[in-house]
């Protein structure tokens, strides 16, 4: 399936009942030279809108949300040396986790392409 | 700008405006049994002079830390201060030590938190430490909270013979945070099962070393237990000192490490303020709570400072921040700096040495008197005695004959049921003849009380 995305600017990609999430190349853009990753440990419960992760650049830190309610099953521990992948591959090889979603509904409330594209543009 | 009093019309105009009479009114949900009736029972003013001579004769009353022979530690001690700490800390290139909020354009204040930070990393054998905290109370209640958002448990596991106010704190953050703590029952000396007292929602253990009655305790075991449960051993240490002879606790496995740094560069200062000091693993740095100073080099290759890692500080991360800590005791961190400076690795352990042979030599002397029981076996400079009468009523006695002569653990741990015993302190600033007047001077009160 194509990715899917939140207004946090999370993305969301289902590979069967498996979601690997990231953040989009707007918002490492907006963050800056990402110098450090927490992730969530596999395992963990998480709900539609929690704190799964925190990313930090030399100028800010921010939480990484579940854009969908489910099971944390890898986090991407890549990033742990290389936090400089967000940056340089948002879309692919700098993922954060991936997780098995409990409640495939609620990919129902995210954008499409097309949509995402619209919201960044409005933000300026 | 002038200050300009209001007149009696502004006020009563404000007044009308919020619909009252009087300012009275304003207070009728006061209780009228709290209210005031009349003027506070003061005497009437008198003039400068005659103010400075009542009060220095009110004040001449007071048997004070440096006018009379001074046993009294349980976490604040009297060591001497070399003047020359006073002049260092007052150097232009320290004003101000408030915290710096653009902070690279005050290097001499960043150098010496970066020196503070490896002085306090050396003392406790741990790899990263932060700029400081408010004092050794409120650096292990930090460091509670900094093990619940490790490990995302909420219970900490504590001795009984931690210092009570620092329990205090940890009591009243776990109050306002949801937490809960345990702890084993209250005893002086031997082994305290905390492993036992370990469950699933257990984030922390908090051991204080030398502990509130003095033992010191090798804490090398306890920490394998406790990390193989998958919880955090955070040692306390309140007398700073005490390391300039005693293993480390990083050489024992602590997670973290707390403790007063009072002992050095400050003083006494009726309690604080004082200085926290926090240390870590290097794998929890993040987590920390306040301020870190980094080392880097500028544009042209020169040794700088800077503040770092304030991405998890409150002014960027907000409510997500590790702490709501905004500043730190600087000035007494600056002192403590300067002393330990000054002394040196050499100077620190002589220092210590000569604090555990003045305690050795006052526990000896305290033993041989009749009734008495020393009842810390092994210790650093303070150490608990037994005695045949509560300590509240010895301590009193002694003052009559100005001796200040240890602090009751009654005073601070009035549910303990350890009214007969007595913490006592002798550190370098104690002489040979203070030793003997206390000797004399305890035999005589104890004479009194047997008869």
């Amino acid at each position: 399936m194509s990715k899917k995305f939140t207004k946090d600017h999370e993305w969301i990609s289902l590979e069967g009942d498996l979601a690997r999430i990231g953040i989009t190349d707007y918002a490492q853009e907006q963050l800056g030279d990402v110098v450090f990753v927490e992730l969530p440990e596999a395992g963990r419960q998480v709900e539609q809108g929690n704190d799964a992760a925190v990313v930090e650049s030399v100028k800010a830190a921010s939480e990484v949300y579940a854009p969908v309610s489910g099971e944390i099953v890898e986090p991407n521990v890549k990033l742990e040396d290389e936090p400089a992948l967000v940056n340089q591959d948002p879309a692919e090889g700098g993922w954060f986790f991936t997780m098995k979603v409990s409640n495939p509904d609620e990919l129902n409330d995210l954008m499409d392409e097309a949509a995402y594209a619209d919201y960044v543009k409005e933000l300026g | 700008m002038r200050y300009l009093p209001l007149t009696p019309t502004d006020r009563g105009a404000m007044l009308s405006r919020i619909g009252v009479n009087t300012i009275d009114d304003l207070f009728i949900d006061v209780p009228e049994a709290a209210r005031l009736d009349g003027p506070i029972n003061l005497p009437p003013h008198q003039s400068e002079m005659q103010v400075e001579r009542d009060l220095f004769a009110m004040a001449a009353q007071n048997k004070t830390a440096s006018t009379v022979p001074f046993f009294c530690g349980a976490g604040a001690y009297k060591h001497h201060v070399p003047a020359s700490v006073d002049h260092i800390i007052q150097r232009s290139e320290f004003l101000t030590s408030y915290t710096p909020y653009q902070p690279e354009i005050t290097q001499g204040t960043l150098q010496y938190l970066f020196e503070f930070q490896t002085q306090v990393c050396e003392l406790t054998g741990m790899p990263v430490a932060n700029a400081s905290m408010y004092d050794g109370s409120t650096a292990t209640g930090e460091a509670v909270l900094m093990a619940h958002r490790i490990t995302r448990k909420k219970r900490a596991v504590i001795s009984a013979r931690l210092h009570p106010h620092y329990r205090g704190v940890i009591d009243n953050l776990s109050d306002m945070g949801g937490f809960d703590v345990a702890s084993p029952a209250d005893s002086v000396n031997g082994v305290e099962d905390l492993i036992a007292l370990i469950d699933e929602d257990t984030s922390s253990v908090v051991v204080q070393y030398p502990d509130f009655f003095g033992n010191i305790m090798d804490y090398s075991t306890i920490a394998r237990e406790v990390q193989s449960r998958g919880c955090l051993l955070i040692v306390v240490v309140p007398e700073i000192i005490s390391l300039g002879l005693l293993k480390r606790p990083g050489d024992m496995g602590a997670d973290i490490v707390t403790g007063e740094g009072q002992s050095l560069g400050n003083g006494l200062n009726f309690g604080g303020p004082y200085v926290g000091l926090f240390a870590a693993k290097e794998k929890y740095l993040r987590q920390m709570p306040g301020r870190l100073c980094g080392e880097t080099v500028d544009a042209d290759g020169k040794r700088g400072f800077v503040l770092t890692l304030s991405t998890r500080e409150q002014h960027i991360r907000r409510d997500k921040a590790t702490s709501n800590i905004c500043t730190n005791s600087g000035l007494c961190s600056l002192a403590f700096t300067a002393h330990m400076t000054l002394l040196g690795g050499q100077g620190l352990r002589h220092l210590a040495a000569l604090n555990h042979a003045r305690a050795v030599h006052l526990a000896d002397k305290l033993e041989g008197i009749a009734g008495v029981e020393v009842v810390t076996p092994a210790f650093f400079n303070e150490f608990a005695i037994r005695l045949p009468a509560p300590a509240e009523q010895i301590v009193e006695a002694l003052a009559e004959k100005s001796v200040l002569g240890g602090v009751p653990v009654s005073r601070l741990m009035p549910d303990s049921d350890m009214d007969d015993v007595l913490l006592v302190a002798a550190t370098e600033a104690n002489t040979e003849a203070d030793l003997e007047i206390y000797e004399t001077a305890l035999r005589d009160v104890l004479k009194g009380v047997s008869a």
